[in-house]
Protein backbone atom coordinates (compact mmCIF):
# COMPACT_ATOMS: atom_id res chain seq x y z
CA UNK A 1 0.00 0.00 0.00
CA UNK A 2 1.18 3.87 -1.06
CA UNK A 3 1.39 5.67 2.30
CA UNK A 4 1.18 8.85 -0.06
CA UNK A 5 0.82 8.83 -3.50
CA UNK A 6 4.67 9.66 -5.11
CA UNK A 7 4.90 12.84 -6.87
CA UNK A 8 5.48 11.44 -10.00
CA UNK A 9 3.23 9.08 -9.93
CA UNK A 10 -0.30 9.50 -11.73
CA UNK A 11 -1.83 8.65 -9.11
CA UNK A 12 -5.36 6.71 -8.24
CA UNK A 13 -6.59 6.02 -11.40
CA UNK A 14 -9.89 4.34 -12.78
CA UNK A 15 -10.40 1.96 -15.23
CA UNK A 16 -13.05 2.64 -18.44
CA UNK A 17 -14.65 0.79 -20.51
CA UNK A 18 -15.56 0.74 -24.17
CA UNK A 19 -18.10 -0.92 -25.89
CA UNK A 20 -18.42 -2.28 -29.40
CA UNK A 21 -21.23 -3.45 -31.69
CA UNK A 22 -19.60 -3.24 -34.70
CA UNK A 23 -18.14 -6.47 -35.63
CA UNK A 24 -14.91 -7.16 -35.66
CA UNK A 25 -13.14 -9.39 -38.31
CA UNK A 26 -10.38 -11.27 -37.33
CA UNK A 27 -7.16 -13.30 -39.40
CA UNK A 28 -9.03 -16.40 -38.88
CA UNK A 29 -11.81 -15.80 -40.59
CA UNK A 30 -14.12 -15.63 -37.72
CA UNK A 31 -15.71 -12.54 -36.40
CA UNK A 32 -16.35 -10.90 -32.87
CA UNK A 33 -20.12 -9.74 -33.06
CA UNK A 34 -19.01 -7.67 -30.10
CA UNK A 35 -16.96 -6.76 -27.60
CA UNK A 36 -15.80 -4.93 -25.12
CA UNK A 37 -12.31 -2.97 -24.33
CA UNK A 38 -10.94 -1.95 -20.73
CA UNK A 39 -8.63 0.60 -20.71
CA UNK A 40 -6.99 3.22 -18.94
CA UNK A 41 -5.57 7.18 -19.81
CA UNK A 42 -3.30 8.87 -18.11
CA UNK A 43 -2.74 12.77 -18.70
CA UNK A 44 -4.60 14.76 -20.66
CA UNK A 45 -5.72 14.63 -24.50
CA UNK A 46 -4.89 18.26 -26.04
CA UNK A 47 -7.05 20.28 -28.21
CA UNK A 48 -6.01 19.23 -31.84
CA UNK A 49 -5.73 15.59 -30.35
CA UNK A 50 -1.69 15.17 -31.20
CA UNK A 51 -0.54 13.86 -27.72
CA UNK A 52 -2.06 10.62 -27.74
CA UNK A 53 -0.13 7.37 -26.90
CA UNK A 54 -0.74 4.06 -27.35
CA UNK A 55 0.71 1.39 -24.98
CA UNK A 56 1.07 -2.17 -26.27
CA UNK A 57 0.81 -4.52 -23.53
CA UNK A 58 2.96 -8.15 -23.00
CA UNK A 59 1.94 -11.64 -22.21
CA UNK A 60 0.88 -10.98 -18.64
CA UNK A 61 0.54 -6.71 -19.26
CA UNK A 62 -3.21 -4.88 -18.35
CA UNK A 63 -4.74 -2.13 -19.02
CA UNK A 64 -3.34 -1.19 -15.20
CA UNK A 65 -0.11 0.52 -16.93
CA UNK A 66 0.58 3.42 -14.26
CA UNK A 67 -0.71 4.60 -11.01
CA UNK A 68 -2.56 2.54 -8.47
CA UNK A 69 -6.36 1.71 -8.38
CA UNK A 70 -6.80 2.31 -4.69
CA UNK A 71 -4.77 3.68 -1.55
CA UNK A 72 -5.01 -0.33 -0.89
CA UNK A 73 -3.07 -1.66 -3.77
CA UNK A 74 -0.10 -3.32 -3.15
CA UNK A 75 1.88 -1.77 -5.88
CA UNK A 76 1.48 0.24 -8.72
CA UNK A 77 0.87 -0.36 -12.61
CA UNK A 78 3.23 -2.85 -14.50
CA UNK A 79 5.08 0.02 -16.40
CA UNK A 80 4.40 2.53 -13.79
CA UNK A 81 8.45 3.08 -14.31
CA UNK A 82 7.93 4.24 -17.38
CA UNK A 83 4.58 6.29 -17.29
CA UNK A 84 4.10 9.25 -15.31
CA UNK A 85 4.45 13.42 -14.90
CA UNK A 86 8.56 14.07 -15.28
CA UNK A 87 8.87 9.98 -16.36
CA UNK A 88 9.97 8.68 -19.86
CA UNK A 89 6.49 8.85 -21.16
CA UNK A 90 5.56 12.16 -19.37
CA UNK A 91 1.99 12.34 -18.64
CA UNK A 92 2.26 16.02 -18.16
CA UNK A 93 2.98 16.41 -21.95
CA UNK A 94 1.38 12.82 -23.17
CA UNK A 95 -2.29 11.71 -23.09
CA UNK A 96 -1.77 7.78 -22.56
CA UNK A 97 -4.15 5.09 -23.15
CA UNK A 98 -3.39 1.72 -21.91
CA UNK A 99 -6.04 -1.33 -23.46
CA UNK A 100 -6.34 -4.52 -22.09
CA UNK A 101 -6.20 -6.57 -25.47
CA UNK A 102 -9.41 -8.73 -26.42
CA UNK A 103 -8.76 -12.13 -25.22
CA UNK A 104 -7.15 -11.06 -22.14
CA UNK A 105 -8.34 -12.10 -18.69
CA UNK A 106 -8.50 -8.82 -17.03
CA UNK A 107 -11.76 -7.22 -17.96
CA UNK A 108 -11.42 -7.26 -22.06
CA UNK A 109 -13.78 -9.41 -23.84
CA UNK A 110 -11.81 -12.86 -23.55
CA UNK A 111 -12.08 -16.90 -22.44
CA UNK A 112 -13.38 -15.83 -19.15
CA UNK A 113 -16.22 -14.14 -20.63
CA UNK A 114 -19.45 -15.45 -21.39
CA UNK A 115 -20.52 -15.71 -24.96
CA UNK A 116 -23.59 -13.90 -25.38
CA UNK A 117 -24.78 -16.04 -28.24
CA UNK A 118 -24.59 -19.13 -26.00
CA UNK A 119 -24.70 -18.35 -22.96
CA UNK A 120 -21.70 -20.04 -21.74
CA UNK A 121 -18.41 -19.21 -21.03
CA UNK A 122 -15.94 -18.51 -24.10
CA UNK A 123 -13.33 -20.73 -22.66
CA UNK A 124 -11.42 -22.63 -25.35
CA UNK A 125 -13.48 -21.78 -28.07
CA UNK A 126 -12.39 -18.34 -27.83
CA UNK A 127 -11.88 -17.02 -31.21
CA UNK A 128 -8.15 -17.86 -32.25
CA UNK A 129 -6.34 -14.32 -32.40
CA UNK A 130 -3.40 -12.97 -33.82
CA UNK A 131 -1.70 -9.64 -33.66
CA UNK A 132 -3.30 -7.87 -36.28
CA UNK A 133 -6.46 -8.21 -34.60
CA UNK A 134 -5.82 -6.49 -31.66
CA UNK A 135 -4.26 -3.89 -33.85
CA UNK A 136 -7.72 -3.69 -35.61
CA UNK A 137 -9.63 -3.34 -32.50
CA UNK A 138 -7.32 -0.72 -31.00
CA UNK A 139 -7.54 0.85 -34.18
CA UNK A 140 -11.52 0.84 -33.45
CA UNK A 141 -10.73 2.08 -29.80
CA UNK A 142 -8.87 5.01 -31.55
CA UNK A 143 -12.03 5.88 -33.18
CA UNK A 144 -13.83 6.17 -30.69
CA UNK A 145 -11.60 8.13 -28.51
CA UNK A 146 -11.80 10.58 -31.62
CA UNK A 147 -7.34 9.76 -31.76
CA UNK A 148 -6.79 10.25 -35.48
CA UNK A 149 -2.64 10.24 -35.02
CA UNK A 150 -0.80 8.39 -31.95
CA UNK A 151 2.24 10.86 -31.45
CA UNK A 152 3.53 7.18 -30.71
CA UNK A 153 2.88 3.62 -30.24
CA UNK A 154 4.98 1.68 -27.24
CA UNK A 155 5.43 -1.47 -25.63
CA UNK A 156 7.96 -3.64 -25.41
CA UNK A 157 8.12 -7.84 -25.84
CA UNK A 158 4.96 -9.12 -27.26
CA UNK A 159 3.81 -5.28 -27.21
CA UNK A 160 6.83 -4.56 -29.89
CA UNK A 161 5.21 -6.93 -32.09
CA UNK A 162 1.76 -4.97 -31.74
CA UNK A 163 3.77 -2.24 -32.31
CA UNK A 164 5.54 -3.30 -35.92
CA UNK A 165 2.35 -4.41 -36.67
CA UNK A 166 1.10 -1.20 -36.05
CA UNK A 167 3.15 0.68 -38.38
CA UNK A 168 2.08 -1.29 -41.21
CA UNK A 169 -1.91 -1.65 -40.96
CA UNK A 170 -1.95 1.78 -40.50
CA UNK A 171 1.12 3.64 -41.55
CA UNK A 172 -0.89 6.82 -41.40
CA UNK A 173 -2.06 6.56 -37.54
CA UNK A 174 1.32 6.73 -35.84
CA UNK A 175 4.32 9.10 -36.40
CA UNK A 176 6.65 7.31 -33.97
CA UNK A 177 6.93 3.32 -32.59
CA UNK A 178 9.34 2.40 -30.05
CA UNK A 179 10.06 -0.83 -30.08
CA UNK A 180 11.37 -2.65 -26.94
CA UNK A 181 13.00 -6.16 -26.49
CA UNK A 182 10.87 -7.42 -29.27
CA UNK A 183 11.22 -9.33 -32.45
CA UNK A 184 10.19 -9.90 -35.78
CA UNK A 185 9.63 -13.42 -34.84
CA UNK A 186 9.66 -16.06 -32.33
CA UNK A 187 13.05 -18.64 -32.33
CA UNK A 188 12.27 -22.28 -32.36
CA UNK A 189 13.99 -21.93 -28.72
CA UNK A 190 11.39 -19.68 -27.94
CA UNK A 191 8.17 -21.64 -29.49
CA UNK A 192 9.61 -24.54 -27.51
CA UNK A 193 9.52 -22.48 -23.89
CA UNK A 194 5.76 -21.55 -24.60
CA UNK A 195 4.74 -25.31 -25.86
CA UNK A 196 6.27 -26.69 -22.31
CA UNK A 197 4.30 -24.04 -20.82
CA UNK A 198 0.87 -25.17 -22.77
CA UNK A 199 1.37 -28.66 -22.15
CA UNK A 200 2.23 -27.89 -18.04
CA UNK A 201 -1.40 -26.38 -18.52
CA UNK A 202 -3.25 -29.41 -20.39
CA UNK A 203 -1.97 -31.64 -18.52
CA UNK A 204 -3.38 -30.35 -15.38
CA UNK A 205 -6.98 -32.24 -14.33
CA UNK A 206 -8.57 -29.26 -13.72
CA UNK A 207 -8.05 -28.24 -17.10
CA UNK A 208 -11.02 -30.07 -18.59
CA UNK A 209 -10.56 -29.17 -22.37
CA UNK A 210 -10.41 -25.45 -21.30
CA UNK A 211 -13.66 -25.90 -19.81
CA UNK A 212 -12.65 -25.68 -16.54
CA UNK A 213 -15.09 -23.16 -15.66
CA UNK A 214 -17.92 -24.43 -16.41
CA UNK A 215 -16.72 -26.57 -13.99
CA UNK A 216 -15.96 -23.74 -11.41
CA UNK A 217 -12.20 -25.00 -11.12
CA UNK A 218 -9.19 -23.31 -12.34
CA UNK A 219 -6.01 -25.49 -13.23
CA UNK A 220 -3.92 -23.83 -11.10
CA UNK A 221 -1.44 -26.47 -10.48
CA UNK A 222 -0.50 -26.36 -14.71
CA UNK A 223 -0.87 -22.32 -14.50
CA UNK A 224 1.20 -21.90 -12.22
CA UNK A 225 3.76 -24.29 -13.60
CA UNK A 226 3.69 -22.61 -16.99
CA UNK A 227 4.35 -19.42 -15.13
CA UNK A 228 7.60 -20.63 -13.46
CA UNK A 229 9.23 -21.66 -16.63
CA UNK A 230 8.26 -18.39 -18.21
CA UNK A 231 9.67 -16.47 -15.39
CA UNK A 232 12.34 -18.23 -15.37
CA UNK A 233 13.21 -17.55 -19.40
CA UNK A 234 12.86 -13.99 -18.60
CA UNK A 235 15.96 -14.21 -15.67
CA UNK A 236 19.13 -14.49 -15.93
CA UNK A 237 21.74 -17.04 -14.53
CA UNK A 238 23.52 -13.75 -13.13
CA UNK A 239 20.74 -12.08 -12.10
CA UNK A 240 19.47 -14.78 -10.15
CA UNK A 241 23.24 -15.78 -8.59
CA UNK A 242 22.86 -12.50 -7.30
CA UNK A 243 19.54 -11.91 -6.44
CA UNK A 244 19.46 -15.39 -4.77
CA UNK A 245 22.53 -17.54 -5.18
CA UNK A 246 22.50 -20.66 -2.96
CA UNK A 247 20.32 -18.91 -0.21
CA UNK A 248 18.34 -21.17 2.33
CA UNK A 249 15.13 -20.14 2.96
CA UNK A 250 14.59 -23.10 5.66
CA UNK A 251 16.36 -26.63 6.39
CA UNK A 252 20.27 -26.68 6.88
CA UNK A 253 23.19 -29.17 6.52
CA UNK A 254 23.93 -29.83 9.34
CA UNK A 255 25.51 -33.62 9.07
CA UNK A 256 23.40 -36.21 11.79
CA UNK A 257 20.28 -34.87 11.00
CA UNK A 258 17.82 -34.39 8.54
CA UNK A 259 15.79 -30.87 7.94
CA UNK A 260 14.86 -30.76 4.50
CA UNK A 261 16.18 -27.63 2.78
CA UNK A 262 14.12 -25.34 0.67
CA UNK A 263 16.28 -22.78 -1.26
CA UNK A 264 15.00 -19.57 -1.55
CA UNK A 265 15.12 -19.60 -5.48
CA UNK A 266 12.43 -22.28 -5.23
CA UNK A 267 10.36 -20.34 -2.58
CA UNK A 268 10.52 -17.40 -4.74
CA UNK A 269 9.17 -19.26 -8.31
CA UNK A 270 6.79 -21.16 -6.18
CA UNK A 271 5.42 -18.12 -5.63
CA UNK A 272 5.41 -16.76 -8.93
CA UNK A 273 3.42 -19.45 -9.71
CA UNK A 274 1.03 -19.55 -7.43
CA UNK A 275 0.28 -15.49 -7.69
CA UNK A 276 -0.35 -15.74 -10.96
CA UNK A 277 -1.86 -18.86 -11.12
CA UNK A 278 -5.25 -17.35 -9.07
CA UNK A 279 -5.13 -14.32 -11.46
CA UNK A 280 -4.81 -15.72 -15.11
CA UNK A 281 -7.27 -17.50 -17.05
CA UNK A 282 -5.27 -20.99 -18.37
CA UNK A 283 -6.94 -20.32 -21.97
CA UNK A 284 -5.96 -16.83 -22.42
CA UNK A 285 -2.40 -17.98 -21.67
CA UNK A 286 -2.76 -20.92 -24.07
CA UNK A 287 -4.08 -18.34 -26.87
CA UNK A 288 -1.73 -15.77 -25.62
CA UNK A 289 1.39 -17.90 -26.39
CA UNK A 290 0.14 -18.84 -29.57
CA UNK A 291 -0.48 -15.06 -30.75
CA UNK A 292 3.16 -15.22 -29.79
CA UNK A 293 4.15 -18.10 -31.87
CA UNK A 294 1.86 -17.48 -34.72
CA UNK A 295 3.53 -13.98 -35.47
CA UNK A 296 5.66 -13.26 -38.25
CA UNK A 297 5.92 -9.67 -39.53
CA UNK A 298 7.07 -10.44 -43.40
CA UNK A 299 5.12 -13.38 -43.76
CA UNK A 300 2.48 -11.52 -45.82
CA UNK A 301 5.65 -9.51 -47.54
CA UNK A 302 7.54 -12.50 -49.26
CA UNK A 303 9.15 -13.14 -45.61
CA UNK A 304 11.26 -10.37 -45.99
CA UNK A 305 10.97 -7.87 -43.23
CA UNK A 306 12.70 -4.81 -45.64
CA UNK A 307 9.51 -4.78 -48.36
CA UNK A 308 7.32 -5.47 -45.06
CA UNK A 309 9.18 -2.06 -43.52
CA UNK A 310 8.62 -0.33 -46.86
CA UNK A 311 5.18 0.50 -46.00
CA UNK A 312 6.20 2.05 -42.84
CA UNK A 313 5.80 6.06 -42.49
CA UNK A 314 6.62 6.54 -38.87
CA UNK A 315 10.18 7.17 -36.95
CA UNK A 316 10.93 3.98 -35.37
CA UNK A 317 13.43 3.78 -31.63
CA UNK A 318 14.37 0.45 -30.95
CA UNK A 319 15.98 -0.80 -27.74
CA UNK A 320 16.96 -4.42 -26.42
CA UNK A 321 19.14 -5.49 -23.50
CA UNK A 322 22.09 -7.64 -23.10
CA UNK A 323 21.14 -10.12 -21.34
CA UNK A 324 17.87 -10.75 -22.71
CA UNK A 325 18.10 -14.27 -23.79
CA UNK A 326 14.29 -14.61 -24.67
CA UNK A 327 14.13 -11.86 -27.11
CA UNK A 328 18.35 -11.32 -27.69
CA UNK A 329 19.45 -8.01 -28.87
CA UNK A 330 19.54 -10.23 -32.59
CA UNK A 331 16.47 -10.18 -33.36
CA UNK A 332 16.17 -6.32 -32.28
CA UNK A 333 19.52 -5.75 -34.51
CA UNK A 334 17.24 -6.83 -37.28
CA UNK A 335 14.67 -5.20 -36.86
CA UNK A 336 17.01 -2.07 -37.08
CA UNK A 337 18.69 -3.35 -40.12
CA UNK A 338 15.19 -4.36 -42.01
CA UNK A 339 14.41 -0.51 -41.38
CA UNK A 340 17.38 1.39 -42.30
CA UNK A 341 17.50 -1.07 -45.80
CA UNK A 342 13.87 -0.08 -46.06
CA UNK A 343 15.14 3.72 -45.69
CA UNK A 344 13.26 4.34 -42.39
CA UNK A 345 14.70 6.21 -39.77
CA UNK A 346 15.48 4.88 -36.59
CA UNK A 347 17.35 4.95 -33.41
CA UNK A 348 19.03 1.88 -31.69
CA UNK A 349 20.17 1.55 -28.41
CA UNK A 350 21.44 -1.50 -26.73
CA UNK A 351 21.15 -1.23 -22.98
CA UNK A 352 24.23 -3.05 -20.82
CA UNK A 353 22.21 -4.97 -17.80
CA UNK A 354 21.95 -8.39 -15.81
CA UNK A 355 18.07 -8.04 -15.88
CA UNK A 356 17.58 -10.27 -18.62
CA UNK A 357 14.14 -9.91 -20.92
CA UNK A 358 12.35 -8.14 -17.65
CA UNK A 359 14.76 -5.59 -17.84
CA UNK A 360 12.32 -3.38 -19.81
CA UNK A 361 10.04 -2.83 -17.28
CA UNK A 362 12.90 -2.08 -14.80
CA UNK A 363 14.33 0.94 -14.03
CA UNK A 364 17.53 0.97 -15.14
CA UNK A 365 19.41 4.39 -15.56
CA UNK A 366 20.65 4.08 -18.94
CA UNK A 367 17.43 2.43 -20.44
CA UNK A 368 14.97 5.28 -19.02
CA UNK A 369 17.38 8.11 -20.22
CA UNK A 370 17.90 6.99 -23.84
CA UNK A 371 13.86 6.38 -23.50
CA UNK A 372 13.27 9.89 -22.62
CA UNK A 373 15.21 11.52 -25.22
CA UNK A 374 13.34 9.93 -27.73
CA UNK A 375 9.94 10.48 -26.14
CA UNK A 376 11.53 14.46 -25.64
CA UNK A 377 11.27 14.35 -29.31
CA UNK A 378 8.04 12.69 -29.92
CA UNK A 379 6.76 15.90 -27.74
CA UNK A 380 8.79 18.48 -29.31
CA UNK A 381 7.01 17.40 -32.52
CA UNK A 382 3.79 18.46 -30.55
CA UNK A 383 2.29 22.19 -31.70
CA UNK B 1 39.07 21.02 -30.81
CA UNK B 2 35.57 22.37 -31.07
CA UNK B 3 36.88 25.16 -33.68
CA UNK B 4 38.92 22.36 -35.83
CA UNK B 5 36.15 20.13 -35.80
CA UNK B 6 33.84 22.78 -37.14
CA UNK B 7 35.68 23.46 -39.46
CA UNK B 8 36.26 19.62 -41.09
CA UNK B 9 32.60 19.53 -40.49
CA UNK B 10 32.16 22.37 -42.68
CA UNK B 11 34.68 21.43 -45.16
CA UNK B 12 33.46 18.05 -46.18
CA UNK B 13 29.89 19.14 -46.85
CA UNK B 14 31.22 20.21 -50.30
CA UNK B 15 31.81 16.24 -50.95
CA UNK B 16 28.12 15.40 -49.90
CA UNK B 17 25.28 15.31 -52.37
CA UNK B 18 21.68 16.57 -51.28
CA UNK B 19 19.36 13.72 -50.68
CA UNK B 20 21.85 10.85 -50.49
CA UNK B 21 22.46 8.37 -47.58
CA UNK B 22 25.01 9.04 -45.21
CA UNK B 23 26.11 7.28 -42.37
CA UNK B 24 28.63 8.43 -39.92
CA UNK B 25 30.69 6.57 -38.16
CA UNK B 26 31.13 7.34 -34.22
CA UNK B 27 28.81 10.41 -35.11
CA UNK B 28 29.05 11.83 -31.34
CA UNK B 29 26.43 14.17 -30.69
CA UNK B 30 25.28 14.23 -33.99
CA UNK B 31 25.52 17.54 -34.85
CA UNK B 32 27.33 16.97 -38.59
CA UNK B 33 24.24 14.91 -39.39
CA UNK B 34 21.77 17.61 -37.94
CA UNK B 35 23.86 20.07 -40.37
CA UNK B 36 23.73 17.69 -43.54
CA UNK B 37 19.46 16.80 -42.47
CA UNK B 38 18.90 21.08 -42.81
CA UNK B 39 21.19 21.70 -45.14
CA UNK B 40 21.37 18.28 -47.56
CA UNK B 41 18.44 17.25 -46.80
CA UNK B 42 20.24 13.98 -46.49
CA UNK B 43 19.13 10.84 -45.01
CA UNK B 44 21.83 10.43 -42.13
CA UNK B 45 22.37 7.82 -39.60
CA UNK B 46 25.53 7.98 -37.14
CA UNK B 47 26.94 5.16 -35.26
CA UNK B 48 28.14 5.84 -31.17
CA UNK B 49 28.96 3.82 -28.17
CA UNK B 50 29.08 6.21 -25.58
CA UNK B 51 26.53 5.98 -23.55
CA UNK B 52 26.27 10.31 -23.29
CA UNK B 53 26.53 11.12 -26.80
CA UNK B 54 23.80 8.33 -27.75
CA UNK B 55 21.33 10.42 -25.70
CA UNK B 56 22.39 14.04 -26.95
CA UNK B 57 22.05 12.57 -30.50
CA UNK B 58 18.61 11.46 -29.40
CA UNK B 59 17.96 15.38 -28.67
CA UNK B 60 19.46 16.37 -31.79
CA UNK B 61 16.95 14.49 -33.61
CA UNK B 62 19.20 12.41 -35.48
CA UNK B 63 18.65 8.23 -36.27
CA UNK B 64 21.49 7.02 -33.52
CA UNK B 65 22.73 2.99 -33.83
CA UNK B 66 24.35 1.96 -30.55
CA UNK B 67 27.32 -0.32 -32.02
CA UNK B 68 30.83 -0.59 -31.08
CA UNK B 69 32.69 0.33 -34.43
CA UNK B 70 35.61 -2.13 -33.72
CA UNK B 71 32.93 -4.84 -34.47
CA UNK B 72 33.32 -4.12 -37.94
CA UNK B 73 29.77 -3.21 -40.25
CA UNK B 74 28.97 -6.61 -40.76
CA UNK B 75 24.63 -5.16 -40.57
CA UNK B 76 25.09 -2.68 -43.80
CA UNK B 77 25.07 -4.08 -47.38
CA UNK B 78 27.14 -3.62 -49.91
CA UNK B 79 26.95 -0.02 -51.09
CA UNK B 80 23.79 0.55 -49.09
CA UNK B 81 25.49 4.41 -48.57
CA UNK B 82 26.04 7.22 -50.51
CA UNK B 83 28.49 8.05 -48.24
CA UNK B 84 30.22 6.88 -45.19
CA UNK B 85 32.27 9.32 -42.53
CA UNK B 86 34.17 9.32 -40.11
CA UNK B 87 35.72 12.15 -38.34
CA UNK B 88 38.25 12.63 -35.87
CA UNK B 89 37.88 8.67 -35.08
CA UNK B 90 39.91 6.65 -37.32
CA UNK B 91 43.16 6.83 -34.94
CA UNK B 92 40.99 5.36 -31.92
CA UNK B 93 40.02 2.13 -33.76
CA UNK B 94 41.82 -0.88 -33.05
CA UNK B 95 42.47 -1.60 -36.99
CA UNK B 96 42.04 1.54 -39.06
CA UNK B 97 42.59 -0.33 -42.07
CA UNK B 98 40.21 -2.77 -41.71
CA UNK B 99 37.43 0.20 -41.24
CA UNK B 100 38.50 1.86 -44.42
CA UNK B 101 37.92 -1.36 -46.45
CA UNK B 102 34.32 -1.62 -44.32
CA UNK B 103 33.88 2.08 -45.08
CA UNK B 104 34.20 1.46 -48.77
CA UNK B 105 32.60 -1.18 -49.01
CA UNK B 106 29.41 -0.38 -47.52
CA UNK B 107 29.73 3.39 -48.85
CA UNK B 108 29.96 3.91 -52.74
CA UNK B 109 32.10 7.15 -51.40
CA UNK B 110 34.01 7.83 -48.18
CA UNK B 111 35.29 10.66 -46.29
CA UNK B 112 38.04 10.48 -43.47
CA UNK B 113 39.35 13.04 -41.11
CA UNK B 114 42.29 12.69 -38.70
CA UNK B 115 44.31 14.79 -36.86
CA UNK B 116 47.77 14.78 -38.67
CA UNK B 117 50.99 13.35 -35.95
CA UNK B 118 53.22 14.96 -38.64
CA UNK B 119 52.03 18.72 -37.64
CA UNK B 120 55.02 20.78 -37.00
CA UNK B 121 53.79 20.93 -33.29
CA UNK B 122 53.74 17.68 -32.18
CA UNK B 123 57.21 16.95 -33.84
CA UNK B 124 58.13 19.89 -32.10
CA UNK B 125 56.68 18.31 -28.69
CA UNK B 126 58.68 15.27 -29.24
CA UNK B 127 61.68 16.31 -30.82
CA UNK B 128 62.59 19.20 -28.19
CA UNK B 129 60.83 18.09 -25.29
CA UNK B 130 60.85 14.35 -25.94
CA UNK B 131 57.36 13.41 -24.69
CA UNK B 132 54.52 12.00 -26.33
CA UNK B 133 52.51 15.24 -27.99
CA UNK B 134 49.46 16.86 -25.68
CA UNK B 135 47.68 19.80 -27.66
CA UNK B 136 44.85 21.57 -27.31
CA UNK B 137 43.46 19.40 -30.01
CA UNK B 138 44.92 16.18 -28.39
CA UNK B 139 44.31 16.76 -25.00
CA UNK B 140 45.23 13.09 -23.97
CA UNK B 141 48.06 11.75 -21.99
CA UNK B 142 49.70 8.69 -23.37
CA UNK B 143 48.31 6.48 -21.03
CA UNK B 144 45.11 7.42 -21.18
CA UNK B 145 44.18 8.32 -24.79
CA UNK B 146 41.54 6.98 -26.88
CA UNK B 147 43.95 7.74 -29.75
CA UNK B 148 45.63 4.58 -30.33
CA UNK B 149 46.46 4.75 -33.92
CA UNK B 150 48.10 7.72 -34.97
CA UNK B 151 49.06 8.74 -38.24
CA UNK B 152 50.69 11.49 -40.39
CA UNK B 153 49.71 12.46 -43.48
CA UNK B 154 52.28 10.66 -45.10
CA UNK B 155 51.35 7.29 -43.15
CA UNK B 156 47.81 7.75 -44.63
CA UNK B 157 48.27 8.23 -48.35
CA UNK B 158 50.47 5.33 -48.66
CA UNK B 159 47.75 3.19 -46.66
CA UNK B 160 45.78 4.48 -49.19
CA UNK B 161 48.47 3.44 -51.83
CA UNK B 162 48.82 0.18 -50.79
CA UNK B 163 45.41 -0.27 -50.83
CA UNK B 164 44.76 0.83 -53.90
CA UNK B 165 42.11 3.50 -52.68
CA UNK B 166 41.24 6.77 -55.11
CA UNK B 167 41.69 10.00 -53.26
CA UNK B 168 38.90 11.81 -55.07
CA UNK B 169 39.45 15.24 -52.85
CA UNK B 170 41.86 16.09 -50.17
CA UNK B 171 41.86 19.72 -47.93
CA UNK B 172 43.84 20.66 -44.92
CA UNK B 173 43.08 22.18 -41.66
CA UNK B 174 45.27 24.51 -39.74
CA UNK B 175 44.10 27.00 -36.91
CA UNK B 176 48.27 28.82 -36.86
CA UNK B 177 47.91 28.91 -40.63
CA UNK B 178 43.96 29.95 -41.53
CA UNK B 179 44.81 31.53 -44.93
CA UNK B 180 48.10 30.13 -45.61
CA UNK B 181 48.58 27.73 -47.97
CA UNK B 182 51.53 26.24 -46.75
CA UNK B 183 48.96 23.58 -45.09
CA UNK B 184 48.45 22.60 -48.79
CA UNK B 185 51.83 22.65 -49.90
CA UNK B 186 53.48 21.21 -47.13
CA UNK B 187 50.36 19.13 -45.45
CA UNK B 188 52.72 16.56 -43.43
CA UNK B 189 54.32 19.27 -41.94
CA UNK B 190 51.48 21.99 -41.49
CA UNK B 191 48.03 20.66 -41.66
CA UNK B 192 46.81 20.18 -38.06
CA UNK B 193 43.52 18.03 -39.28
CA UNK B 194 43.36 16.12 -42.60
CA UNK B 195 39.84 15.77 -44.87
CA UNK B 196 40.11 12.84 -47.43
CA UNK B 197 37.70 12.27 -49.81
CA UNK B 198 37.60 8.56 -51.29
CA UNK B 199 36.52 5.85 -53.18
CA UNK B 200 37.02 2.27 -54.38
Amino acid sequence: MPESIPKNSVGIVTPQTMKFDTPLSLDSGQTLNSYEIVYETYGELNADKSNAILICHALSGTHHAAGYHSMEDKRPGWWDTCIGPGKAIDTDKFYVVCPNNIGGCNGSTGPNHINPETGKYWGPDFPPLRVRDWVRSQACLADKLGIEQWAAVVGGSLGGMQVMRWSLEYPERLRHALVIASAMKLTAQNIAFNEVARTAIRSDDDYHDGYFLEKETIPKKGLALARMIGHLTYLTDGLMGEKFGRELRSGDFERGAYNEVQFQVESYLQYQGEKFSTSFDANTYIMLTRVLDYFDLAREYNDDPVEAFRNALCKFMVISFTTDWRFSPERSQEIKNALITAGKDVSYAEIDTAQGHDAFLLPIDPYLRVFASYMRRVAQEIA
Amino acid sequence: MSAIKRTDHDLLQQWIQAGSRVLDLGCGDGTLLKQLAQSKQIQGYGIENDRDLIIAGLDNGINVLEQNLNDGLTDFPDNSFDTVLMTQAIQAMSRPDQVLDEMLRVGKECIVTFPNFGNWRARWHLAIKGRMPVTKQLDFEWYDTPNIHFCTVNDFEALCQQKGIRVLNRTMVSEQFPDNSLKQLLPNLFAQTAIYHLSK
